[in-house]
Protein backbone atom coordinates (compact mmCIF):
# COMPACT_ATOMS: atom_id res chain seq x y z
CA UNK A 1 0.00 0.00 0.00
CA UNK A 2 0.71 3.54 -0.66
CA UNK A 3 -0.08 6.27 1.66
CA UNK A 4 -1.35 9.26 -0.13
CA UNK A 5 -2.69 12.76 1.43
CA UNK A 6 -2.88 10.30 4.33
CA UNK A 7 -4.99 7.61 3.22
CA UNK A 8 -3.78 3.96 2.34
CA UNK A 9 -3.97 3.43 -1.41
CA UNK A 10 -3.68 0.00 -3.65
CA UNK A 11 -1.30 2.16 -6.03
CA UNK A 12 1.84 -0.02 -5.42
CA UNK A 13 3.57 0.01 -9.44
CA UNK A 14 1.89 3.06 -10.47
CA UNK A 15 3.39 5.72 -11.89
CA UNK A 16 3.55 9.39 -9.88
CA UNK A 17 1.80 10.05 -13.70
CA UNK A 18 -0.58 7.49 -14.12
CA UNK A 19 -1.41 8.01 -9.84
CA UNK A 20 -2.39 11.62 -11.11
CA UNK A 21 -4.39 11.17 -13.85
CA UNK A 22 -6.10 8.26 -11.93
CA UNK A 23 -6.58 10.45 -9.16
CA UNK A 24 -8.38 13.11 -11.30
CA UNK A 25 -5.50 16.06 -10.67
CA UNK A 26 -4.07 17.94 -12.94
CA UNK A 27 -0.41 17.50 -12.85
CA UNK A 28 0.23 21.19 -14.24
CA UNK A 29 -1.18 22.48 -10.84
CA UNK A 30 0.74 20.12 -8.53
CA UNK A 31 3.86 19.49 -6.31
CA UNK A 32 4.69 15.84 -5.31
CA UNK A 33 6.54 14.64 -2.22
CA UNK A 34 7.74 11.34 -1.66
CA UNK A 35 9.24 9.99 1.04
CA UNK A 36 10.52 13.47 2.31
CA UNK A 37 11.79 14.37 -1.47
CA UNK A 38 9.96 16.95 -4.04
CA UNK A 39 9.17 14.71 -7.17
CA UNK A 40 10.79 16.43 -10.26
CA UNK A 41 7.84 17.01 -12.87
CA UNK A 42 10.63 15.02 -15.18
CA UNK A 43 10.48 12.18 -13.55
CA UNK A 44 6.26 11.84 -13.34
CA UNK A 45 6.51 9.21 -16.01
CA UNK A 46 8.92 7.42 -14.36
CA UNK A 47 8.76 7.58 -10.66
CA UNK A 48 7.41 4.70 -9.50
CA UNK A 49 5.46 3.95 -6.32
CA UNK A 50 6.19 1.39 -4.05
CA UNK A 51 4.89 -0.61 -1.14
CA UNK A 52 5.39 1.16 2.31
CA UNK A 53 6.14 4.63 0.20
CA UNK A 54 4.24 8.08 2.04
CA UNK A 55 3.28 10.59 -0.52
CA UNK A 56 1.68 14.20 -0.84
CA UNK A 57 0.36 15.88 -3.58
CA UNK A 58 -0.11 19.35 -3.32
CA UNK A 59 -2.82 20.67 -5.82
CA UNK A 60 -2.84 24.41 -5.67
CA UNK A 61 -5.88 26.77 -6.03
CA UNK A 62 -5.85 30.19 -7.51
CA UNK A 63 -5.94 33.22 -5.32
CA UNK A 64 -3.59 35.91 -3.95
CA UNK B 1 2.92 75.11 15.87
CA UNK B 2 5.93 72.22 15.72
CA UNK B 3 4.96 68.95 16.64
CA UNK B 4 6.77 67.87 19.78
CA UNK B 5 8.77 65.04 19.61
CA UNK B 6 7.88 64.32 15.97
CA UNK B 7 11.68 63.30 14.15
CA UNK B 8 12.56 61.21 11.13
CA UNK B 9 14.80 58.08 13.30
CA UNK B 10 18.18 57.60 12.32
CA UNK B 11 19.05 54.06 10.90
CA UNK B 12 21.08 53.61 14.42
CA UNK B 13 17.78 54.67 15.90
CA UNK B 14 15.91 51.99 14.27
CA UNK B 15 18.09 49.24 14.38
CA UNK B 16 18.39 50.20 18.15
CA UNK B 17 14.60 49.84 18.42
CA UNK B 18 14.25 46.26 16.82
CA UNK B 19 17.12 44.81 18.71
CA UNK B 20 14.64 45.75 21.95
CA UNK B 21 11.64 44.41 20.39
CA UNK B 22 13.08 40.90 18.46
CA UNK B 23 16.36 40.57 20.67
CA UNK B 24 19.89 41.44 19.37
CA UNK B 25 20.38 37.87 18.35
CA UNK B 26 17.48 37.37 16.36
CA UNK B 27 17.75 40.76 14.96
CA UNK B 28 21.15 40.16 13.78
CA UNK B 29 19.60 36.92 11.65
CA UNK B 30 17.07 39.10 10.71
CA UNK B 31 19.22 42.04 9.40
CA UNK B 32 21.63 39.28 7.45
CA UNK B 33 18.82 37.78 5.77
CA UNK B 34 17.44 38.30 2.13
CA UNK B 35 14.03 37.17 1.25
CA UNK B 36 12.44 37.03 -1.93
CA UNK B 37 8.86 38.11 -2.73
CA UNK B 38 7.56 37.00 -5.91
CA UNK B 39 4.62 38.41 -6.79
CA UNK B 40 3.17 41.54 -5.15
CA UNK B 41 -0.53 41.15 -5.40
CA UNK B 42 -2.30 40.79 -1.78
CA UNK B 43 -0.11 38.17 -0.62
CA UNK B 44 3.12 39.27 -1.65
CA UNK B 45 2.67 43.12 -0.51
CA UNK B 46 1.57 42.09 2.59
CA UNK B 47 4.34 39.55 3.29
CA UNK B 48 6.65 42.19 2.42
CA UNK B 49 5.26 44.89 4.46
CA UNK B 50 5.73 42.48 7.57
CA UNK B 51 9.18 41.46 6.78
CA UNK B 52 10.31 44.78 5.93
CA UNK B 53 8.88 45.82 9.06
CA UNK B 54 10.93 42.69 10.84
CA UNK B 55 14.27 44.68 9.47
CA UNK B 56 14.68 41.53 7.35
CA UNK B 57 18.00 42.87 5.20
CA UNK B 58 17.39 42.38 1.87
CA UNK B 59 14.36 42.29 0.34
CA UNK B 60 13.94 41.04 -3.64
CA UNK B 61 10.53 42.41 -4.67
CA UNK B 62 9.18 40.52 -8.10
CA UNK B 63 6.19 41.18 -9.96
CA UNK B 64 5.75 42.35 -14.40
CA UNK B 65 2.80 44.19 -13.28
CA UNK B 66 1.19 47.58 -12.42
CA UNK B 67 -1.49 49.03 -9.54
CA UNK B 68 -4.68 48.61 -10.49
CA UNK B 69 -8.37 50.06 -9.09
CA UNK B 70 -9.00 46.71 -8.22
CA UNK B 71 -6.35 45.78 -6.36
CA UNK B 72 -6.63 48.10 -3.85
CA UNK B 73 -9.39 46.33 -1.48
CA UNK B 74 -6.31 43.69 -0.43
CA UNK B 75 -2.84 44.79 -1.98
CA UNK B 76 -0.70 47.63 -0.13
CA UNK B 77 -0.72 50.14 -2.33
CA UNK B 78 -2.69 53.51 -2.16
CA UNK B 79 -5.01 55.05 -4.62
CA UNK B 80 -2.52 57.64 -5.95
CA UNK B 81 -0.42 54.39 -6.92
CA UNK B 82 -2.12 53.40 -9.51
CA UNK B 83 -1.16 52.96 -12.97
CA UNK B 84 2.84 52.33 -11.05
CA UNK B 85 4.29 48.99 -11.44
CA UNK B 86 4.11 47.25 -8.09
CA UNK B 87 7.65 47.12 -7.97
CA UNK B 88 8.60 51.12 -7.56
CA UNK B 89 5.05 51.46 -5.72
CA UNK B 90 5.62 49.20 -3.06
CA UNK B 91 9.02 50.10 -2.37
CA UNK B 92 8.27 53.19 -1.67
CA UNK B 93 5.74 52.11 0.35
CA UNK B 94 8.74 49.93 2.40
CA UNK B 95 10.73 52.89 2.19
CA UNK B 96 8.63 54.92 3.72
CA UNK B 97 8.00 51.92 7.34
CA UNK B 98 11.23 50.60 6.94
CA UNK B 99 13.94 53.28 5.18
CA UNK B 100 17.37 51.52 5.93
CA UNK B 101 16.66 47.90 4.70
CA UNK B 102 18.25 46.81 0.97
CA UNK B 103 15.01 46.60 -1.35
CA UNK B 104 16.02 44.67 -5.02
CA UNK B 105 13.54 45.52 -7.39
CA UNK B 106 12.98 42.90 -10.79
CA UNK B 107 9.78 44.28 -12.85
CA UNK B 108 9.69 41.04 -14.98
CA UNK B 109 7.20 37.91 -15.20
CA UNK B 110 9.24 34.74 -13.15
CA UNK B 111 9.26 31.78 -15.85
CA UNK B 112 10.33 28.53 -15.66
CA UNK B 113 13.38 29.78 -17.77
CA UNK B 114 14.40 32.73 -15.61
CA UNK B 115 14.18 31.54 -11.85
CA UNK B 116 17.69 30.62 -11.67
CA UNK B 117 18.98 33.54 -12.78
CA UNK B 118 16.62 35.59 -10.60
CA UNK B 119 16.62 33.88 -7.33
CA UNK B 120 19.96 32.55 -7.09
CA UNK B 121 20.85 35.44 -4.45
CA UNK B 122 17.54 34.68 -1.67
CA UNK B 123 17.87 32.13 0.98
CA UNK B 124 13.93 32.14 1.17
CA UNK B 125 11.63 32.70 -1.38
CA UNK B 126 7.82 33.46 -0.45
CA UNK B 127 5.20 32.32 -3.62
CA UNK B 128 2.82 34.79 -3.26
CA UNK B 129 1.21 34.18 -7.50
CA UNK B 130 -2.31 34.49 -8.06
CA UNK B 131 -3.10 31.89 -10.51
CA UNK B 132 -2.59 27.78 -9.62
CA UNK B 133 -0.05 26.62 -12.56
CA UNK B 134 1.91 29.63 -11.56
CA UNK B 135 2.57 28.58 -7.96
CA UNK B 136 3.03 25.15 -9.01
CA UNK B 137 5.65 26.50 -11.46
CA UNK B 138 7.41 28.01 -8.97
CA UNK B 139 7.34 25.68 -6.24
CA UNK B 140 8.61 22.92 -8.22
CA UNK B 141 11.05 25.13 -10.51
CA UNK B 142 12.65 26.39 -6.98
CA UNK B 143 12.89 22.59 -5.38
CA UNK B 144 14.04 21.16 -8.06
CA UNK B 145 16.53 23.75 -8.75
CA UNK B 146 17.63 25.21 -5.51
CA UNK B 147 17.80 21.90 -3.26
CA UNK B 148 19.34 24.41 -0.28
CA UNK B 149 16.98 27.24 -0.45
CA UNK B 150 13.46 27.29 1.39
CA UNK B 151 10.19 27.91 -0.15
CA UNK B 152 7.33 29.59 1.55
CA UNK B 153 4.11 28.93 -0.93
CA UNK B 154 0.10 29.45 -0.07
CA UNK B 155 -3.12 27.60 -1.45
CA UNK B 156 -6.45 28.63 -0.55
CA UNK B 157 -7.71 32.28 1.06
CA UNK B 158 -10.41 33.40 -1.29
CA UNK B 159 -13.72 33.70 0.04
CA UNK B 160 -14.81 34.53 3.55
CA UNK B 161 -14.77 31.11 5.20
CA UNK B 162 -13.67 30.95 8.99
CA UNK B 163 -10.00 32.66 9.19
CA UNK B 164 -9.22 29.43 11.53
CA UNK B 165 -9.02 26.87 8.59
CA UNK B 166 -5.55 29.19 7.29
CA UNK B 167 -2.61 27.40 8.55
CA UNK B 168 0.71 26.83 7.42
CA UNK B 169 2.19 22.90 6.76
CA UNK B 170 5.63 21.76 6.69
CA UNK B 171 5.25 19.46 3.34
CA UNK B 172 9.28 18.80 2.87
CA UNK B 173 11.80 20.37 5.16
CA UNK B 174 12.31 22.70 2.38
CA UNK B 175 8.64 23.43 1.48
CA UNK B 176 5.90 25.14 3.64
CA UNK B 177 2.44 26.03 2.41
CA UNK B 178 -0.02 28.29 4.15
CA UNK B 179 -3.11 28.47 3.37
CA UNK B 180 -6.96 26.32 3.79
CA UNK B 181 -5.80 24.22 0.44
CA UNK B 182 -8.92 24.61 -1.02
CA UNK B 183 -10.81 27.96 -1.12
CA UNK B 184 -10.62 28.54 -5.13
CA UNK B 185 -10.12 32.32 -6.19
CA UNK B 186 -12.26 30.85 -9.20
CA UNK B 187 -14.77 29.37 -7.59
CA UNK B 188 -15.23 31.33 -4.06
CA UNK B 189 -16.97 34.51 -4.49
CA UNK B 190 -14.27 37.30 -4.33
CA UNK B 191 -11.30 37.76 -2.17
CA UNK B 192 -11.14 39.61 1.17
CA UNK B 193 -8.10 41.88 2.35
CA UNK B 194 -8.47 40.18 5.91
CA UNK B 195 -8.48 36.50 4.83
CA UNK B 196 -5.76 37.50 2.43
CA UNK B 197 -3.53 39.55 5.19
CA UNK B 198 -4.40 36.44 7.19
CA UNK B 199 -2.51 33.98 4.79
CA UNK B 200 0.06 36.54 4.02
CA UNK B 201 0.82 36.73 8.30
CA UNK B 202 1.37 32.86 8.21
CA UNK B 203 3.90 33.23 5.30
CA UNK B 204 5.42 36.01 6.45
CA UNK B 205 6.07 34.36 10.03
CA UNK B 206 6.93 31.09 8.55
CA UNK B 207 9.87 33.37 6.68
CA UNK B 208 10.21 34.77 10.41
CA UNK B 209 10.80 31.02 12.22
CA UNK B 210 13.02 30.11 9.47
CA UNK B 211 15.29 33.06 10.04
CA UNK B 212 15.35 32.22 13.65
CA UNK B 213 15.81 28.39 13.18
CA UNK B 214 12.42 26.82 14.47
CA UNK B 215 11.72 24.55 11.43
CA UNK B 216 8.72 23.07 13.01
CA UNK B 217 5.22 24.63 12.32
Amino acid sequence: MVKINGTDCDMDGKTVAEYLALAGYNPKLVAVEKNGDIVPKAQYDTAVLGDGDTVEVVSFVGGG
Amino acid sequence: MPEEGRHFPSKEEMQKALEERHGADLQRKFSAASVAVCGLGGLGSNIALSLARAGIGRLHLIDFDKVDVTNLHRQQYAAGQVGMYKTQALRDNLRAVSPYIEIVTDTVRITEDNLRELLAGDAVICEAFDGAENKAMLVNGVLEQFPEKYIVAASGMAGISPGNEIRTRKITPRFYLCGDGTSDAAECSGLFSARVMLCAAHQALAVLRLLAGETEV
